[in-house]
């Protein structure tokens, strides 16, 4: 028989514990003060959960002046239950809020793509609000090698 | 402003259909200068709005983090035969509008 609970993998396991809500408050929130200020206008303070959304968009842009992704998320689209609106959020661009889509009655599917500016390697949010009054949100990561507003002071 | 807009003609009822939309425009951010030093004033399409048979089924709202030449891609489904149109303002005030028709089947 193995000796599965040694000291190491006890300690291991408690850390890993520890870190998990850490890890899903961390997720829900963006990185600089603009942009938490920007989450909590459009959640109106609302806690934002992990999951639901799946942001794709290219782990390495060569340029943040034009960088596609695509959002997709998971929800029906009936008249009880529905994707209200996707936002973007870059939150180290000098104007987090990059843009904001909102769905009428007769959309389709939840999915939209575009192509946005990042001005710096940073990590790209895409949140979703539900008609059940939820915020789902996805988080990834963008290394930009030739940042957008380069030119700007 | 040019805009190309790509919808399907023909679909059929409850069908998922792919509305693509690009325009031309710079998208001016507000943080570039001329060479002779004078800041370029922001001036993005701010506002831009689908409507099918009248009613909104979709709405963006931009900013400057979207690249120049606005491309958006989403779905609508196939209700009724009619007519898709699209209107869209930048900061300055400049409006611009297209229209499209489909027939459901």
């Amino acid at each position: 028989m193995t000796k599965w609970i040694n000291r190491r993998g006890f300690i291991a396991r408690i850390a890993a514990l520890l870190a998990l809500p850490l890890l899903s408050l961390r997720s829900a929130r963006a990185q600089t003060p603009a942009a938490d200020a920007l989450l909590d206008k459009i959640t109106g303070g609302a806690p934002i959960q992990t999951g639901r959304v799946r942001l794709e968009i290219p782990a390495l842009a060569d340029n943040g002046n034009s960088v596609s992704l695509r959002v997709v998320v998971d929800s029906p689209m009936t008249p009880a239950n529905h994707v209200k609106s996707i936002h973007l959020v870059a939150p180290k661009n000098p104007r987090p809020g990059v843009a904001s889509f909102f769905f009428g009655a007769g959309a389709g599917k939840p999915q939209l793509t575009t192509r946005i500016r990042l001005s710096g390697s940073q990590g790209v949010m895409a949140i979703a609000a539900m008609s059940d009054g939820s915020f789902w949100a996805a988080t990834t990561e963008v290394a930009v090698t030739v940042s957008a507003c380069w030119d700007a002071s | 402003m040019a805009a190309r807009i790509s919808v399907p003609q023909n679909a059929r009822r409850g069908d998922q259909i792919e509305i693509r939309i690009a325009i031309q425009h710079p998208m001016e951010t507000g943080y570039r200068v001329e060479d002779n030093g004078t800041a370029i004033t922001k001036n993005v399409i701010n506002k831009l709005l689908c409507r099918y048979n009248g009613a909104e089924v979709f709405r963006a709202e931009m900013g400057s983090g979207i690249s120049a030449n606005p491309y958006l891609s989403f779905f609508i489904v196939a209700a009724a035969s009619g007519e898709l149109r699209f209107d869209w303002v930048d900061d300055t005030g400049v409006a611009g509008s297209e229209r499209s028709a489909i027939i459901v089947a």
